[in-house]
């Protein structure tokens, strides 16, 4: 499944032109983004919490050569399915 | 930001839609994925990331309060990756900063 079709299904529940559907969504999601980048968490209920997580610093090996590289200090996006949708997917 | 903060921020930029459409429109994007992920499907959004299924292998779980040992099926789990700009963004450093290069090692 892609974009489009999440806007397709969005026209068909409320309404609205595809060029409307594919909108909100960019919409929707460009607001989740620009929250995350603030480092601010996004929680769906019944679908599952968006949270921006930092890590330190550490050493890392480049897996071809064995070389040894610093890796800096980064922040990384992690998922937490909802109960709910755990169960949604499991049925 | 929760869902209904979402719902508001849709309404509030709509022009034609209320908010009760807007509650709809917003449950529609994340019910469209996850009935995708109910029917095995990955969802792949561009410039955001994937949504995707992961087994998880069947275990013997222990009963905490009785240590008992319970079998734990087999089950699907769901994930989420985000896309490799949406990474970026993430570590964007402040303007006033020098960008750092950015030759991570994938994980």
């Amino acid at each position: 499944m892609r974009k489009a079709d999440i806007a397709n299904h969005l026209c068909e529940t409320i309404g609205v032109s595809k060029a409307e559907g594919m909108d909100l969504v960019e919409f929707v999601l460009s607001s989740m983004k620009l929250t995350l980048q603030k480092g601010e968490p996004v929680k769906i209920a019944g679908f599952g919490n968006f949270m921006v997580r930092s890590k330190g610093s550490r050493k890392g090996r480049n897996p071809r050569t064995g070389e040894e590289i610093a890796i800096p200090p980064r922040r990384v996006l992690t998922f937490r399915p909802s109960q709910l949708l755990k169960e949604h997917v499991n049925s | 930001m929760t869902k209904a903060h979402l719902i508001d921020r849709v309404a509030e930029r709509s022009s034609t839609l209320t908010r009760r459409q807007a509650e709809t429109a917003v449950n529609a994007i994340f019910g469209s994925i996850r009935d995708a992920l109910q029917r095995g499907e990955k969802t792949e959004i561009r410039g955001f990331g994937s949504f995707c299924l992961r087994m998880r292998r069947n275990k013997d779980g222990r009963n905490p309060k009785t240590g008992e040992t319970v079998p734990v099926p087999e089950k699907r789990m769901p994930f989420f990756k985000a896309g490799k700009e949406f990474k970026e963004l993430l570590n964007q450093e402040p303007l006033h900063k020098k960008e750092e290069p950015s030759e991570y090692t994938a994980t």
